[in-house]
C-alpha cells in the first residue's frame, strides 16, 4: 500500500460532523492542512511585523519581501486601482497556494492543491470577481472585452466566438494547471522514490542500482520545490491578468 | 477509520463486493462536500485576516519608513542649505574684511606719503633758506675780504716801493696802482 503512488492523494476522514444537503461534511486531513496553512500564514505575518522596527529583522524581511513581490505583481498587471481593489484577494490566494504546496513537499504531509475541486473553486472565485467587477464597474461594455478593436466586420463573428471561449475556458485551464502539476509531480517523486526502495531489496546490485534513481529522486525534489513555488506565481499572475480586464475591459 | 473505508462506504452500492476498487482520489466526488465546506471557511477567513490584519500592519510599516525616509531626507536638506547660507555668510564677511583692511592699508598708505610730502617739502625749503643765506654770508665774507685784500696791497706796495726808492709813494697814485692791478 505504500509504495502505491495514489495512496497520497487519499482523503482520510478524521470526524464526520454531519450533513448539508444529503452531503456528508467530515473533518478531513484535507481540512486539517488548509487550517494549518491559515493558521501559519496569518500568525506568521502577524508574528513577523508584531515589533513593527524600522529595520527589519530576518523573519519581518520574509514577510516584506512577500508583500512587495506580491505588490509589485498587482501593481504591473493591474495598476494602481487594481492594487487598491485586488490586493488582499491575490495575496490570499498566493499565500494559500504557496503554503500549501509548500507543506505538500514535507514527506508525508497531505497536498491540499492536488485536489482539483480546491484548484477549481479558487479558479472560478477569480473568473466569477472578474465577471462581476467588470459588469459593476462597466456595466453592458464590460462585454467589450469579447469585441477586440481594429478587426475587420466580416470576421468579427469569428474573433468574438474564440474569444468567448477562450474567456470561458479560463477557469478551466487555472485549475487544471495547478492540480495536474501538483499530482504529476508528487507520483512522478513517489515513483522513482518506490524503485529506490524495490531495488535495494535486490541485494548488492540492487544497491548500486538504486544509486540512478536516488539521483533523479534528488534532482526531481528540487525541481518540485521550484514547481511548488513557480505554480503559486502563475496562478497569482494569472489573477492579476484576468482581474485586469474587469478593470480595462477594452483591448 | 481508513481512507479506504471512506471510499468503500460510499461505492459499495455501486460496486458489490468487498473488493470494490476506490476512485482515483481526486476524483473522488464523496470528499467534494467536505473538502468545498473547509475551503470556503478557510479562505474566507484567511482573506479576512489577511484584509484586515495582516497586510495593513506591513503597510503602515511601509509608510512609516517612507515617512521616516522623507524626514530624514527633508533634514538633510534643511541642514545643507544651513550650512551653505553660513559659508556664504562666512565668505561675505571675510571679503567685507578684506576690502576693509585694504581701505585702511590704502588711506594708512596716503596719509604717511602726504606727511612726508609736507616734511620733504619743508626741510628742502629750510635748506634752501640756509643754502641761500650761506651763499650771501660767503659773499660778504668775500667781499669784506677783498676789501682787506686791497688795504694789505696797498700797504705792501707802499713798503715795497719804499724799500725800493726809498721813498713812500703817495696814497692817491698807490691806491691807483691797486686798482689797476686788481681789476
Amino acid at each position: 500500500m505504500a509504495a502505491d503512488p495514489i495512496h497520497q492523494f487519499e482523503i482520510k476522514k478524521i470526524a464526520t460532523l454531519g450533513e448539508i444537503g444529503g452531503v456528508e461534511i467530515a473533518f478531513t486531513n484535507s481540512a486539517a492542512f488548509m487550517i494549518a496553512a491559515v493558521i501559519f500564514t496569518a500568525g506568521g505575518l502577524v508574528l513577523a511585523t508584531a515589533g513593527r522596527s524600522l529595520v527589519p529583522g530576518r523573519v519581518q524581511s520574509v514577510a516584506e519581501i512577500t508583500y512587495e513581490f506580491v505588490a509589485d505583481m498587482v501593481r504591473s498587471a493591474t495598476g494602481d486601482e487594481g492594487m487598491r481593489k485586488f490586493f488582499p484577494l491575490v495575496f490570499s490566494l498566493f499565500s494559500f497556494i504557496l503554503v500549501l504546496n509548500m507543506f505538500g513537499m514535507i514527506p508525508g504531509l497531505f497536498t491540499v492543491t492536488s485536489h482539483i475541486v480546491i484548484t477549481a473553486v479558487l479558479a472560478l472565485l477569480v473568473f466569477f470577481t472578474v465577471i462581476g467587477v467588470g459588469l459593476y464597474k462597466h456595466g453592458f461594455r464590460f462585454f467589450r472585452l469579447f469585441v477586440p478593436s481594429g478587426i475587420p466586420i466580416v470576421i468579427m463573428p469569428l474573433i468574438v466566438a474564440i474569444e468567448v471561449m477562450s474567456f470561458l475556458s479560463r477557469p478551466i485551464s487555472h485549475s487544471v494547471r495547478l492540480f495536474a502539476n501538483m499530482l504529476a509531480g508528487h507520483i512522478t517523486l513517489k515513483v522513482f522514490a518506490s524503485f529506490i526502495v524495490m531495488l535495494g531489496g535486490l541485494g548488492a546490485v540492487g544497491w548500486a542500482g538504486a544509486i540512478l534513481p536516488l539521483g533523479l529522486t534528488t534532482a526531481l525534489i528540487a525541481l518540485e520545490f521550484l514547481v511548488a513555488f513557480l505554480q503559486a506565481y502563475v496562478f497569482a499572475i494569472l489573477t492579476c491578468i484576468y482581474l485586469n480586464d474587469a478593470l480595462h475591459p477594452g483591448h | 477509520m481508513t481512507s479506504a473505508a471512506y471510499a468503500q462506504s460510499k461505492t459499495g452500492t455501486e460496486v458489490p463486493g468487498g473488493a470494490a476498487k476506490a476512485p482515483f482520489p481526486p476524483f473522488n466526488q464523496d470528499t467534494f462536500g467536505s473538502q468545498l465546506f473547509w475551503l470556503v471557511i478557510c479562505f474566507v477567513v484567511l482573506y479576512v485576516l489577511l484584509s484586515r490584519w495582516a497586510l495593513p500592519r506591513l503597510a503602515s510599516i511601509f509608510a512609516a519608513r517612507q515617512g521616516r525616509v522623507e524626514g530624514d531626507l527633508e533634514a538633510a536638506k534643511r541642514l545643507t542649505a544651513e550650512s551653505e547660507a553660513a559659508i556664504e555668510a562666512y565668505e561675505k564677511a571675510l571679503a567685507d574684511a578684506r576690502a576693509k583692511a585694504q581701505a585702511i592699508a590704502g588711506e594708512t598708505r596716503a596719509e604717511f606719503s602726504a606727511k612726508s610730502d609736507e616734511t620733504k617739502r619743508r626741510l628742502e625749503a629750510e635748506l634752501a633758506a640756509k643754502l641761500s643765506e650761506a651763499e650771501r654770508q660767503i659773499e660778504t665774507t668775500k667781499k669784506s675780504a677783498m676789501a682787506n685784500v686791497r688795504g694789505i696791497a696797498a700797504d705792501a706796495a707802499g713798503e715795497i716801493v719804499k724799500r725800493l726808492i726809498g721813498e713812500a709813494p703817495t696814497k692817491q697814485s698807490l691806491e691807483r696802482a691797486v686798482d689797476t692791478a686788481l681789476h
